[in-house]
Formats: C-alpha cells, structure tokens, sequence
C-alpha cells in the first residue's frame, strides 16, 4: 500500500468533476477496501473535507472500511428474495462459513454480506458471487456456491470450456510467428514478446489460448502499467492503430495465421482483447 | 417584494424569505428544533410545518426550507398543522426522551402520550452540531455517517478530528444532548413537569434544589420565603 498508487488514482479522475465516487470505486477494487490513510490523502488532494469523504464511504453499501476477502459472495435480502426464504440461504452460508453476514472469514479468503436488492427479482432468492449472478438459490446450493467461490469463479476450466481456442500468431512487420514451441504455458505453445516499461526490457510469454490470461514474464510488470511491446525477431514495436475500450491504452496488434488480427491491451491487468476476423479495424 | 397570505392576513416579505422567517417577522409563532439563525436551513425536525394551499391540494411543508411565494395561501396552525406538529413530537419524545428542550415543546402543545416503542437515544439527527461546525466555527470537524437506522452524526473514524478547536458550539447549540430532562422516569416519556401547575418538586422535599429548569421555578422561589 503505497502513497503513489493513491495518488495515480486520484490524478485518473481529478480531471472529472464530482470524481470522490469514482476514486473511492478505484481505490476499493484494487484494496478490496478503503484504507484510513486512503482517505485521507483523499481529502488532501481533491479539497473535499474528510468529513464528507467518511460520509460518502460509510453511506453506500459497495465501500467497506474493513479490509474484505479474496472473494465477495452478495446474498440478497430484498422483499422479493426474503418471501421466497432468502434467510434460510443466509442462515446457511454463515453456518457453513462460520461468520455473520458482513464479516470475513478468518483465512481471509470470503466475504459474506446482505444487500438489499439486486433489481433480479423474478430469479431470487439471488446470491453474486464476484459479480457473476447465481439464480433460485436454494439452501442445497449453498455448498456448492461457496466451492466454486474458493476456487474463483472466473477460472476457465482449459480443457472443458469450449470459448478457449489456441491462436497462431505473427509479426504484423517481419511475418515472422511469434509462437514459441520450446515455452509451454497451458499446455500449449506459447507467444514470446519482448516489452518495456519504464527503463525495463525483457521477454513476456502470453498463453496462446485465446480468453486465458496466463502469462510467464521476466520481469514483474506492475499493476496498471502501460507496456510496450516489441517483435522478438524484428524488433519493431507491435502497436495497433485501436485504444482500449476499457481503459484507454493502446491496444497492441498480431496477425492471426489464416487470417485476422488479434488485439491485446497494452495495460497490465486489464483483460480486454479482440479477435478481428474481417480485418475491419486495420 | 413579495405578496402572500398568511392565515388569512395578507402580507408582503422581502424576496428569498423563507415562509418560517416571513412568519416569524410577522409574529406567527412556528416551533422549530433544527432552525437556528445564521445557519442553514435543513428542514430535518419536521415541526416547522405548515400548510400551504388550499382544499384538495393543501399539503404541508417544512416552512424553514420552504421560500416564499406570490399568492401562496399559508396556514400556519391550521387543525392538520397541529395534528401533525403533536404527532412529530411524539415520535421525538419515543425517540429523545431525556431532551428537555422536546420535553418543554411537547408540553407546550399538549402532548399528554407517546404510543411508540421507547428508545433513549441522545441524537435526533437534526444536524445542528454539524452545520454549526461547518457554517460558523469553519472547521468541517464532525458529520452525518452511515444511512438509515446506522446513520449517526461524529468525527470520521471516531477519533479526535484534526479540524476540531473543541469550542464546544456543537454541543451548546444540541437540542437533545445537553439540557437534560431530570424528571423523566424511564417508563413514562412524557413528562411535563415544567408545564404542571402543580410543579413536582414542592411535593417531594428532598428535591428542594432540583433543577427542574423552570423559570423562575415556582417551587424554589416558595421555599425560599
């Protein structure tokens, strides 16, 4: 946790009138919860008084001042989820976890809290588990949320889930393939680039699995950094002419044997890429 | 300049006049709890009301927030104005029995009962202390957290704030938390003591110097002679 991370968050939406909410949204997904010195270096920076930035933190139900863990599971409790025994689920996740809603497990590990409606009402009793919606929970269930919560539930199974596909790609400059056969990363070959960042430069293998984010570097690439990447044959640097959708980096460009073009963000830790089969964005 | 009726009286006020202060110039006495001169208006105690309208379309509004309109036809203790005022101490006194400034206000306006379920809390959430910290001592020091049946008024994290001076202006200007009512009995809110004829310590003489905060208290002054 350090200053300058606060500090780039606040720079991100300064710019933006009325930005409180949106750095403390920032702030809260990367700490999963808002820090005391957070807030106030908040406060020093954007002029808003702490007592207002308190107000704000403690009025809406998406900001926690307590650290929370790995994994949020939302149980709802609204009219619509109560009549059809949402309490009994409740009840059911805090016998099986131990905690009360509103706490967190003592490995840290889940989150368990209530929250007043979710707007699904024709599917209660719901319960989100890091934001995927699960729907006509019943007590039954309950088990097998919190499992499939511990094991994270944006986890792509590689060899059942029929979305991941292995790409072959190349150098938009040399043509050259970027695959490389002696690197395996899920059990395929992997992609080899070169990137910097700062006064860094090394390799970066990415699995070749299109919607894995697996990914082998040299050097730990900090979180939110902008790279630039670079063709290990030709050394000429793989930019695209698209932003990202998400974050507004650059987007960096392969070819695709047998045609298209594939799209990364150039961010790490964002995970938005496209697949161009028309070749509609060159 | 502004023409309006109130109760039936038509009157002109200046632009920018609140009904309260148009009423309160002309005479017309509006209890308040969360009103103080030289501070914002907040419309959160709810006594202000009044009703503004007519027939069908009458309805009641917090005068303090409320800005004077031309040709806006006020009531300012019309049957539906006190019925509602008696009510909203009530759930005061269910709420902050031990103020005696509510304790004072709803034996003013006859209040002989509270039906609800009894709480003893020391906050009505009128934000007073917080405008009176913020508007007048500058300082921005204590403030609204939470929401709902969690919201309270304190320093964040409930340590001793920064911008704290501690000149004490949020705790003289709170309704609920520094006069206390002496005699309320914890079972029965409402305690009246101030407004009874017959004032409660000249039949208890332990009590000779209790401080019953009536002024002048007719029992110390007898015992006096």
């Amino acid at each position: 946790m350090k200053e300058e991370n606060f500090l780039s968050i606040i720079g991100k939406h300064q710019a933006h009138q009325g930005g409180l909410i949106s750095i403390l949204e920032d702030i809260q997904t990367r700490y999963s919860y808002l820090p005391e010195q957070a807030l106030r270096i908040v406060a020093q920076e954007t002029g808003f008084s702490l007592v207002d930035i308190y107000g704000v933190a403690t009025f809406y139900k998406l900001f926690s001042l307590k650290p929370r863990g790995k994994h949020l599971i939302s149980v709802c409790s609204g009219t619509a989820c109560h009549v059809r025994a949402s309490s009994g689920v409740i009840e059911e996740f805090e016998q099986r976890l131990q905690v009360n809603a509103g706490e967190t497990t003592p490995d840290g590990e889940i989150t368990l809290v209530t929250v007043n409606c979710l707007g699904a009402c024709a599917l209660g009793p719901i319960v989100v588990v890091d934001g995927y919606y699960f729907s006509n929970v019943n007590r039954q269930m309950v088990g097998k949320i919190i499992d499939n919560a511990r094991a994270g539930i944006d986890r792509v199974d590689v060899d059942t889930d029929e979305r991941i596909f292995p790409l072959e790609v190349s150098c938009p400059h040399c043509n050259r393939s970027l695959i490389d056969k002696n690197f395996y990363i899920d059990g395929y070959p992997s992609i080899r680039v070169t990137v910097s960042f700062g006064r860094r430069h090394g390799w970066v293998r990415l699995s070749c699995l299109y919607g894995s984010y697996s990914v082998e570097q040299e050097y730990e690439v900090p979180i939110d950094t902008v790279v630039n990447f670079f063709c290990p044959h030709c050394h000429a640097e793989l930019s695209g002419v698209l932003d990202c959708t998400s974050c507004g980096a650059p987007m960096v460009s392969a070819f695709i044997r047998g045609g298209g073009v594939l799209h990364i963000c150039s961010r790490r830790g964002c995970k938005a890429h496209m697949l161009d089969l028309h070749g509609a964005s060159l | 300049m502004i023409d309006l009726i109130i109760n039936g009286l038509s009157v002109s006020v200046e632009e920018g006049a609140t009904l309260l202060e148009a009423a309160r110039f002309l005479g017309f006495p509006i209890p308040t709890l969360c009103y103080m001169d030289g501070l914002s208006p907040y419309g959160a105690c709810r006594l202000c009301v009044v009703e503004i309208g007519e027939g069908p379309r009458a309805k009641l509004v917090t005068a303090c927030t409320y800005p004077a309109e031309e040709g806006l036809k006020v009531r300012t203790a019309s049957s539906r104005v006190i019925k509602a005022r008696k009510m909203i101490l009530e759930l005061h006194l269910a709420s902050c029995p031990q103020s005696k400034t509510i304790q004072d206000l709803a034996a003013a306006h006859g209040v002989r009962q509270q039906r609800f379920r009894q709480e003893y809390e020391d906050c009505i959430l009128c934000g007073l202390c917080v405008r009176m910290c913020e508007e007048q001592m500058m300082a921005k020091a204590i403030g609204f957290r939470g929401r709902g049946q969690n919201r309270s008024i304190g320093t964040p994290f409930d340590i001793q704030s920064d911008v704290c001076r501690l000149c004490g202006g949020c705790m003289y200007i709170c309704p609920a938390c520094q006069l206390r009512c002496t005699y309320t009995e914890p079972e029965k809110a409402v305690c009246g003591g101030c407004e009874n004829l017959s004032p409660p310590c000249l039949e208890k003489e332990q009590f000779d110097d209790m401080m019953c905060f009536m002024d002048p208290c007719v029992a110390c002054e007898i015992a006096k002679d």
